[in-house]
């Protein structure tokens, strides 16, 4: 059994409203070494056999599809899961 | 004249919806998300809601519903035969005509990062929609506005092309209640059959009922909302 991780983030320009109160609670916690902070999203795809190249194209795929809004946000990674994750 | 309206799993204002078309004076049909046929209807509502819980992004599941794809390809791109299905997205509507491409950009979290729900005071800007045809331009009304995620969101060529196209259909008046970039409450395709509008005309249509504030060119009745359907059937009518 293999997974692919796909790694889907807001794009720079936009503005990330819960990024913005992730930030401001880490601050009143004590947390003021961080400046900033922006919120994204994991997925995790299982595949039958081994993760490949043809299974990461079509995992690309499925994330400019699906997983993510190009208009909003990035697929900034795709990637085979390592055996620790 | 037919004018359907979708449920979603998750919608919550199809029935009012359904009920704006009723008053309006046309004949509402309700529509199914796992249906392929739209029974020939000649308009359709996506009415508001969190359609699939708004798991993943608001209308990102909704716009892969089986009903979705008979929409999107009647509503698409007119053609010389048909000048495409109109098609009204409100909230969530609005979020899964954005996702569904029929419309540019995307709908963000509020700004504040809270659901807002007020009456809202509204600039009707293109009147030359199939579902803003029965306003005045720059009609000013009032309509109630409930959203988490109603900010709208696009790159600045894309604001300016609906700018210089003249396809803001509807700007916020006031306040700008959501951070929606230049106070864009609702937006069309380029010949206007397709509407997309973050307030909600379908919860002022009958007379009391509707928001008490008042703008320039209210009703006096809480009616303010009602033209989108009145607009509709005229508008299906000279299609």
């Amino acid at each position: 059994m293999g997974r692919v991780v796909i790694d889907v983030m807001p794009k720079p320009e936009i503005l990330d409203p819960q990024g913005k109160a992730v930030v401001g609670a880490l601050a009143r916690l004590g947390f003021k070494e961080f400046a900033g902070a922006r919120q994204g999203k994991r997925f995790e795809l299982e595949v039958e056999g081994e993760v490949d190249q043809a299974v990461l194209d079509r995992a690309r795929q499925a994330a400019e599809t699906l997983l993510s809004n190009p208009v909003i946000e990035d697929v900034v990674a795709v990637r085979a899961a390592s055996d620790q994750e | 004249m037919r004018i359907g309206v979708v449920t979603f799993p998750g919608s919550l204002d199809d029935r009012d919806a359904l009920r704006a078309v009723r008053i309006a004076g046309g004949t509402p049909v309700s529509l199914w998300h796992g249906d392929e046929d739209i029974k020939g209807v000649d308009a359709v509502v996506l009415p508001g809601g969190f359609s699939y819980g708004d798991y993943l992004r608001c209308g990102a599941i909704a716009r892969f519903a089986p009903v979705m794809s008979e929409i999107i390809r009647l509503a698409g791109p007119p053609t010389q035969t048909s000048p495409g299905l109109p098609v009204l997205g409100i909230c969530n509507g609005f979020q899964v005509l954005c996702e569904s491409h029929l419309l540019p950009g995307a709908l963000i979290r509020n700004e504040q990062q809270q659901f807002i729900c007020r009456d809202q005071k509204l600039r009707i800007e293109r009147t030359d929609t199939v579902w803003t045809n029965r306003y005045g331009k720059d009609d000013e009304i009032v309509v109630p506005l409930k959203n988490g995620e109603g900010g709208f969101a696009a790159d600045q060529a894309t604001l300016d092309m609906l700018e210089g196209e003249g396809r803001v259909v509807a700007r916020y008046l006031d306040v700008n209640p959501n951070g929606s970039f230049r106070d864009i409450a609702g937006i069309s395709n380029a010949t206007g059959t397709v509407v997309g509008l973050m307030p909600h005309p379908e919860h002022a249509t009958e007379a009391g009922y509707g928001p008490e504030a008042q703008a320039a060119n209210s009703t006096g009745d809480g009616t303010d909302g009602l033209a989108f359907f009145t607009s509709a059937l005229q508008g299906v009518l000279s299609a």
